[in-house]
């Protein structure tokens, strides 16, 4: 069994509420096109679960593969720093075939963020060092590909289909939730 | 799943073919913890898949200064596409020639599906197996195992070497 090693904090973008019975963590990547597929299937089961789910996103961008997923993380963490980082992350993965500074940008414009702060972080990699951990934090827990999901701190393997990652929750909000 | 060789048992030497024209000797690489990383095939269709996770992992065992080796049935020709599609910066070894003859040797071969496992050793810097882990085919086993093995392995030469220090003052 693979357990997330490093637990879920203030430093990390999380929705829902803290106390819920089951907390999903995902480890993704802006780039990876089965992150593209699952981030909608995540906010389905976000709907169906409701105040019953905490969900927790972390970084971990595979840049030798997907070479915009670093500069996307950093500027999901930048909106994170203006409070708009699920703004930011839903809008990344609406447009993933077309990450890049000018969709950055954009987005930046659109969100009402400080375009120009944009560009001196990415320049000057304010944010490298949070995504860097996140990433760390991913390899210390047995990460082994994007996405990767955790359920109440268990490596979820099975697939991320709604059905699959639905049942398992369900299952785990038996386990917490005695009837 | 097979029986692979496990702690304590010195890695077999093998000569292998790292590009069409070179060969490449575990023996030569002594004095470097070593990683050798059996994998079943090229081109798996998953992004992150072991040999891209560990391509990004790599800056995190060369702190450790240690080497990664990826091995699979994979003819020259094959390793070298995949390793330029995927940007790879370690070397991927061709046990192909009597097929999976070295992964035999370290227990690490599927006879029915003519495959390697997918199976990790980390050896010391003696040639010595320090941890070995064999994962389910399907199963990306990540990288955790190989760093958790590399710190404890660090730790132990670091006691050692005390000890070493302390016999002579003594």
């Amino acid at each position: 069994m693979t357990t997330l090693n490093v637990p879920v904090t203030q430093r990390d973008h999380a929705k829902g509420p803290a106390n819920a019975p089951v907390t999903l963590v995902e480890y993704g990547d802006y780039e990876c096109p089965h992150c593209g597929l699952a981030h909608p299937i995540v906010k389905l089961i976000h709907q169906h679960f409701g105040q019953r789910l905490r969900f927790v996103f972390r970084h971990f961008p595979l840049g030798q593969a997907h070479p915009n997923a670093e500069s996307a993380a950093q500027t999901a963490e930048f909106a994170g720093a203006h409070g708009k980082f699920w703004e930011m992350h839903d809008s990344l993965y609406g447009n993933q075939d077309r990450l890049g500074l000018p969709l950055y940008l954009a987005l930046a414009g659109i969100l009402e963020l400080p375009e120009l702060e944009l560009r001196n972080a990415l320049v000057e990699g304010t944010y490298v060092p949070k995504v860097r951990a996140d990433f760390l934090s991913g390899v210390r827990s047995g990460v082994n590909g994007t996405p990767c999901f955790f359920i109440n701190g268990v490596r979820h393997d099975g697939t991320y289909a709604l059905e699959d990652l639905g049942a398992a929750i369900e299952q785990q909000l038996r386990v917490s939730v005695p009837i | 799943m097979a029986q692979i060789l496990t702690a304590g048992t010195p890695a077999p030497d093998f000569t292998l073919h790292v590009t069409p024209d070179q060969l490449l000797t575990l023996g030569d690489l002594k004095g470097k913890p070593m990683i050798l990383a059996f994998y079943p095939a090229d081109w798996s269709p998953v992004c992150g898949d072991q040999v891209a996770l560990y391509n990004e992992i790599l800056p995190e065992f060369r702190k450790h200064g240690a080497e990664l080796l990826g091995l699979s049935v994979d003819g020259v020709w094959c390793h070298a596409a995949f390793a330029r599609d995927r940007r790879l910066h370690f070397p991927l070894l061709s046990d192909f020639e009597p097929k999976g003859a070295v992964a035999r040797s370290y227990g690490a071969y599927r006879e029915r599906e003519g495959v390697c496992e997918r199976a990790l050793f980390v050896l010391d810097r003696n040639g010595v197996i320090f941890w070995s882990y064999c994962s389910p085919i399907a199963v990306n086993p990540g990288a955790d195992g190989i760093l958790g093995a590399l710190e404890r392995m660090e730790k132990q030469e670091s006691k050692d070497d005390n000890a070493q220090r302390s016999g002579h003052a003594a």
